[in-house]
């Protein structure tokens, strides 16, 4: 009792979890309902992960080509997902996402324009129109500055209004979420610490949205930052939430490879959409030959006609290194193997022969400055060494396509951006993550409101449980016999790196399942040196438990998922298996192992399926649903005749 | 150019603390965030420091590397002398919270009492329509990563906690010059604001926050620079007063600097060269007047009176002040006699040369 009482308490109606563009949605949200609100963030304000989106943020608006729309949008959605996505968060997403973009310009967004002086857009891997609305290639930048001035603007409102910025909508940074406190099944409050003082902080709520983000820190080779350890991840399974699609995660085909210390850095995808080509040793632009039949029909087969689109995207067919991120990381993976890759252990990624210099630096000017800054590489004059990178992860909570509300046995828990799962299916493409961090923290913020309103009596935090969440998270600075943090971290990234990457075998994955179970025991056993005050060691130790459950995760759907799909190649079965398009791995905690369980996919609604070639779906489907489809097809043209 | 490396950092919190010696691994092609993470991973694992991105993006790492604010994931090994010790210390402006990491809450204040967009009333969601050219120039404030370096170079808060209340800084600057240039806000007085309550005045162009900006925004040149000119517009200054009294061409009295565009050019002799007092205002016939002779409409550094207090007086006196005597009432950054190439004047004949 006596540790708990001098806990600092906070009283919110919803907390979010997370200050990305997911995070600082919902909160808008949330306080637009009148909700009071509380943001939390593990680093600053306005330096969440979002910050180093570079394409663009996916809409149809048609600005560029007219012929956009949201039919066409949700088509490439679910291709790009291999049609694993939950096709309602794809309709929802392709439906609602320019009305998010133009409500950020009332918020004060800059984006890039056309000439007639609406959002421009531009192309990128999987969408068949320009579709990325953009500021350069700064635009998660943009996009999380402008909502973090609404929320400034929000709160002078409030300041006006009550004396007080603080009033309803509170921004805590560099504080970390540790537990999730429940009353029964329902959701109480949030228990965490300020980084800054070591010191601990207790919220009371009935409605958390968790916008965490993802998991690439397991990862030797990743774009992501230290704070992408899986915690939310982690937070809604020990809540008692479902975790689904957590065997697929996306490796960005260009990171950057050399020197070495930027390994991992990602080179947006822009450079190929405005003219990059990718070209291994021989000087030989071989995304030509790895073009998937799926595919076939929408991509060149020549070097001409793949310039011509650039120009002239009507009448001629998209050049291959625009395919889908998977297929262009495997085919850099398969070159590299085949021992024509780069000295450092990549590709050549080319602009500097395709475009003026002067070109290069406009089109792509934080680009051109990271490579000469970080690299010393000009490159308006030689071309970039790339390869894969971890990036994404497609997996995440089970939601509620509808109010990101999680599924399991919790209540009053919500979920979206990358925490959040089902989207994208088996493969995101990309643009469309900012995009579903504005529809979806919309929607999550907005229905954690109304769950909040909806409630008779608020949950209540058990002293008990605030006790033993203390103890957790003291125990590490306690210690003095376990491992070094940074020691163990890097022993798990070489497990998943090594064992559970891109390419993945049975028994390599089985390998690293026992692996993970060693890990977990020394994990268990973890000591950091130093303080309470701003102790990297001590928080990395606390976020290493988080990161080994989700790897774990992972490791056990990547074992189970027996073809290839998406973010998710196996050697052992390189093939995608329709039967398995209809399966959801979820994964649930039983006491604190991972339990998986196979859950049937929702079935598309008719008029949705049928904005399908039937010949495509045949790629995709069973013989059994293509029966349903034509079926359909069927009761249609006969309602048509009648 | 692998090899031992000696590094000096600061270790301490609030309380104080001193900087201490490390030797470490460093190797080809690294930045000095990785070598921090180095000596994290081995000899000083609660060694705090703050970073996110590692690529520039997020602003989060900024730091004193011997002696200069910078981005430590930008700052390339290779930069300094094989034999060179580096010394790494935190921000100095603000107050130290442990080892590198600094309370930089200052920031976050001054970006909370800086006035919002105000959106249009009667424009519709997804009916906003603006130029290319006319939203670079706020683009290219909105490019800032709040990394805060260029608070922390600025010598009016930098060593004088005492000015913190009064002045918001160059990032709050360029935010009220973004919001000022935004080709639909609805709100007009941006510049008073930044004159009035966010201290601009106190600003005398010393162009050390451009120089440290690791996104190479032109702090003075393209902010600051012109809400100064359009500020003093509407006051009383000295020079632009001058300026229209020595001369007035025809048909276009000058009172002001930068609102009336279209005054005549006065083609002089050609300096050709690249040099302009144009001051990067994106305005390209301006820079090429001002290449060609006398701009009258070039963005010149003027001079600011400082702002004055509540009793119409200078709010220094000189037992505080850092030096003897009053601040010049023309602005600390003016010396007289002015340079030649400052003063707007033309020869009445040099028209009748060419
Ligand atoms: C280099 C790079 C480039 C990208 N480019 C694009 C692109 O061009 N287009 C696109 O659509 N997508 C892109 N993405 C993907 C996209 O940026 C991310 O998926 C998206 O920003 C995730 O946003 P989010 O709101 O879910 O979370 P984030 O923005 O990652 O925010 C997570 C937040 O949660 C907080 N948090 C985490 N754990 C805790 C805890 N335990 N306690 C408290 N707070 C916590 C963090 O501090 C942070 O504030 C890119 C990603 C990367 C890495
Ligand atoms: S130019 Fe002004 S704002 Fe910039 S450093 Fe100098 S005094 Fe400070
Ligand atoms: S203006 Fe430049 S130096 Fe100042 S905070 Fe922004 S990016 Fe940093
Ligand atoms: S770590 Fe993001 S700017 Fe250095």
């Amino acid at each position: 009792m006596t540790t708990t009482t001098r806990i600092e308490r906070h009283h919110y109606d919803v907390v979010v979890i997370g200050a990305g563009g997911a995070g600082l949605r919902a909160a808008i949200e949330a306080r637009l309902a009148g909700k009071k609100t509380a943001i939390i963030s593990k680093s600053l304000f306005g330096k969440a992960h979002t910050v180093m989106a570079e394409g663009g943020a996916a809409a149809a608006m048609g600005n560029v080509n007219s012929r956009d729309n949201w039919q066409v949008h949700f088509r490439d959605t679910m291709r790009g997902g291999k049609f694993l996505n939950n096709f309602r968060m794809a309709e929802l997403h392709a439906k609602e996402s320019p009305q998010r973009i133009w409500e950020l310009e009332t918020y004060g967004a800059l984006f890039d324009r056309t000439k007639d002086g609406k959002i421009s857009q531009r192309n990128f891997g999987g969408h068949e129109y320009p579709r990325l609305a953009h500021v350069g290639d700064r635009t998660g930048l943009e996009l999380i500055r402008t909502l973090q001035q609404k929320i400034v603007s929000l709160q002078q409102e409030d300041q006006r209004e009550f004396g007080s910025y603080d009033a309803r909508i509170r921004v805590f940074s560099e504080t970390t979420i540790t537990e999730l406190l429940l009353d029964g099944d329902r959701v109480a409050g949030a228990f965490g610490y300020y980084r800054e003082s070591g010191e601990f902080i207790l919220f009371e709520a009935p409605a958390v949205v968790l916008a965490t983000g993802g998991v690439g820190r397991s990862y030797k080779v990743t774009s992501n930052s230290w704070e992408y350890t899986g915690d939310g991840h982690a937070l809604a399974l020990r809540a008692g939430a479902t975790l689904i699609n957590m065997e697929f995660l996306q490796f960005h085909p260009t990171g950057m490879v050399w020197p070495p210390s930027v390994k991992g850095i990602l080179v947006t995808e822009s450079v190929r959409g405005d003219g990059g080509v990718l070209k291994n040793s021989d000087g030989k632009r071989f995304m030509f030959d790895y073009v998937p039949d799926v595919f076939r029909k929408q991509y060149a087969e020549t070097e001409e006609e793949a310039d011509r689109w650039y120009t002239d995207p009507d009448n001629n067919r998209r050049p291959p290194e625009l395919l889908p991120r998977d297929e262009v990381a495997r085919a850099i993976n398969s070159e590299v193997k085949a021992g024509r890759g780069s000295p450092a252990g990549g590709v050549f990624l080319d602009i500097a022969s395709r475009r003026s210099a002067d070109e290069i630096r406009r089109r792509l000017p934080s680009m051109y400055h990271q490579f000469k800054e970080l690299a010393d590489v000009d490159i308006t004059a030689e071309p970039m060494e790339v390869g894969p990178t971890c990036h994404y992860v497609m997996g995440g909570v089970e939601v509620d396509p509808d109010s990101g509300a999680a599924f399991g046995h919790v209540r009053g828990l919500f979920a979206a951006g990358e925490v959040s799962g089902g989207m994208h299916g088996s493969n995101r493409l990309g643009g469309n993550s900012l995009s579903d961090l504005l529809v979806f923290g919309k929607r999550a913020g907005g229905h954690a409101a109304s769950y909040a309103d909806g409630l008779t009596a608020r949950p209540k935090v058990a002293v008990h449980e605030v006790e033993a969440a203390v103890e957790t998270a003291l125990a590490p600075l306690q210690r003095d016999t376990g491992e070094n943090p940074y020691t163990l971290q890097q022993d798990l990234q070489a497990v998943m790196g090594d064992l559970v990457g891109i390419i993945r075998r049975e028994g390599e994955l089985a390998d690293a399942l026992v692996r993970l179970a060693e890990l977990r025991e020394r994990v268990a056993k973890v000591s950091a040196a130093g303080g309470r005050r701003y102790n990297p060691g001590w928080h990395l130790a606390l976020d290493l438990r988080n990161m080994l459950v989700v790897s774990e995760c992972t490791a056990k759907a990547a074992l189970e998922r027996q073809e290839s799909r998406g973010g998710h190649t196996r050697e052992d079965y390189p093939a995608m298996e329709p039967k398995w398009r209809q399966v959801n791995l979820v994964c649930a905690l039983d006491g604190d192992t991972v339990q998986l369980t196979r859950k049937p996919l929702p079935k598309m609604r008719p008029e949705l399926i049928g904005l399908f070639d039937r010949a495509e779906l045949a790629k995709y489907l069973t013989d059994e649903e293509l029966a349903d489809f034509d079926a359909l097809v069927a009761d249609a043209g006969e309602a048509d005749n009648r | 150019m692998s090899g031992k490396r000696q590094f000096r950092i600061w270790r301490g919190d609030e309380s104080g603390g001193d900087l201490q010696d490390y030797m470490v691994e460093v190797n080809e092609g690294e930045v000095v965030l990785d070598v921090i993470h180095r000596l994290q991973a081995t000899d000083a694992p609660d060694l705090a420091c703050r970073w996110n991105c590692k690529a520039g993006k997020c602003g989060s790492c900024s730091m004193e590397i011997n002696g200069k604010p910078r981005l430590g994931c930008m700052t390339r090994m290779s930069t300094f002398g094989d034999d060179e010790t580096v010394t790494v210390t935190p921000l100095r402006t603000f107050p130290v919270i442990r080892d590198l990491v600094t309370d930089v809450s200052f920031n976050y204040e001054k970006a909370r009492e800086t006035p919002a967009f105000a959106p249009p009333a009667d424009v519709a969601p997804g009916d906003y329509r603006m130029q290319q050219v006319d939203v670079e120039r706020s683009q290219e404030f909105r490019k800032c990563i709040e990394c805060f370096l260029c608070q922390t170079v600025c010598h009016v808060i930098r060593d004088h906690e005492e000015n913190k209340q009064a002045f918001s800084g160059p990032r709050y600057f360029i935010r009220a010059a973004e919001l000022d240039m935004h080709p639909l806000d609805a709100r007009t007085d941006r510049k008073e604001y930044a004159q009035a309550e966010q201290g601009l005045g106190f600003c005398n162009i010393t162009k050390c926050c451009t120089e440290v900006c690791p996104e190479h925004i032109k702090i003075t040149d393209n902010g600051i620079i012109p809400m100064k000119e359009r500020v003093v517009d509407r006051r009383y200054d000295p020079l632009v007063w001058l300026g229209s009294k020595i001369f007035r061409r025809g048909e276009t009295p000058q009172t002001s600097v930068t609102t009336a565009r279209q005054g005549s050019a006065t083609p002089g002799s050609a300096r050709g060269g690249v040099h302009s007092h144009a001051g990067g205002s994106h305005d390209s016939r301006a820079e090429t007047q001002a290449q060609s002779g006398v701009n009258w409409h070039r963005e010149v550094p003027h001079p600011t009176a400082p702002a004055v207090d509540d009793r119409g007086k200078l709010p220094l006196t000189e037992l505080t002040f850092d030096r003897a005597a009053a601040p010049s009432p023309f602005g600390d950054d003016v010396t007289f006699p002015l340079p030649p190439e400052h003063l707007n004047f033309a020869h009445p004949e040099q028209d009748n040369k060419h």
